[in-house]
């Protein structure tokens, strides 16, 4: 597992119940934060294909400058969503999974709500 | 590397599902009525209906959650097969002007089962498009109304 970057909180993130939820909210706020941009969203989307990508090739066929693309890299990597990688005397960039993972799993949070109302409703159909 | 703009993000949507051992026509009353909708959802609904561009608002009658209203636009009606609204999930702070925001979509559709029963889908889309610190408060809304599902959640969030 690599290190985490930047604000994202570690600690307390393996306590059971409501304190764990309250850790991970400043952290789940960031990635939020993070993804709440079309073009960061553009650049995870891309980075979701695996590998790591150069400046240059992100920027290809988009109207973002590489200026740009930096900064908005940066805040993904204050999120903990990307970091990135030297190769040779290139800076690459890629995408780190943790985070995102969780973002996916507060759905799933709403998704267990949703599965208590379908469990009432067949309670209420099967009667 | 930008081929694929229709792709929906594994952030955007909840698909859950269901089968209820009674007849399509029972389940399609007790989604497209509005009183019995609220009966199970858990929303005072009563004399309101459900119908393509409508509007229903009700107050969600589970205990701690009264302040709360059901309020979404009704989208489509299909007999029997499909029922979809748009609302803002969580809409809970009355001083917040949710109409700014974009809602999610509510899908619910109906299949035959096996013997005789039922097998019902809700699909709730578009939360990459609800405003970010709107994500997590969904997030702490569900996780609070779940403490006996506290668990459940920690291992979710915990690991």
């Amino acid at each position: 597992m690599s290190a985490r970057r930047g604000k994202t909180k570690r600690a307390g993130r393996r306590d059971a119940g409501l304190s764990a939820i309250v850790q991970s909210s400043e952290a789940l706020a960031s990635v939020f934060a993070a993804l709440g941009d079309p073009t960061r969203l553009k650049l995870v989307a891309v980075l979701c294909a695996g590998g790591a990508f150069s400046i240059a090739q992100l920027t290809a066929n988009t109207e973002i400058s590489r200026q740009g693309v930096t900064k908005h890299l940066q805040v993904l990597a204050d999120a903990g969503m990307v970091r990135d990688v030297k190769r040779g005397r290139e800076r690459l960039w890629q995408l780190e999974p943790g985070q995102i993972e969780e973002a996916k799993r507060t759905l799933e949070v709403i998704g267990k709500e949703w599965e208590v109302a379908l469990g009432k409703l067949k309670a209420f159909a099967e009667l | 590397m930008s081929t694929a703009p229709t792709t929906v993000s594994d952030t955007d949507r909840i698909e859950r599902s269901i089968v209820i051992k009674a007849p399509r026509e029972r389940v399609w009353r007790a989604l497209s009525n509005a009183e019995e909708f609220g009966t199970w959802f858990g929303a005072n609904l009563k004399s309101q209906t459900f119908a393509p561009g409508q509007r229903v608002r009700g107050p969600i009658t589970i205990p701690g959650y009264e302040h709360i209203f059901f309020d979404v636009v009704i989208e489509r009606i299909e007999p029997q097969s499909l029922l979809s609204y748009r609302w803002h999930p969580h809409a809970v702070d009355p001083a917040v002007d949710y109409t700014k925001e974009q809602p999610t979509l509510v899908t619910f559709t109906l299949k035959d089962a096996p013997g005789k029963g039922t097998l019902l889908t809700v699909v709730e889309s578009g939360f990459d498009n609800v405003p970010p610190h709107r994500r997590l408060q969904a997030f702490r809304m569900n996780s609070h109304g779940w403490e006996a599902q506290m668990d459940n959640i920690a291992r979710h969030v915990g690991t």
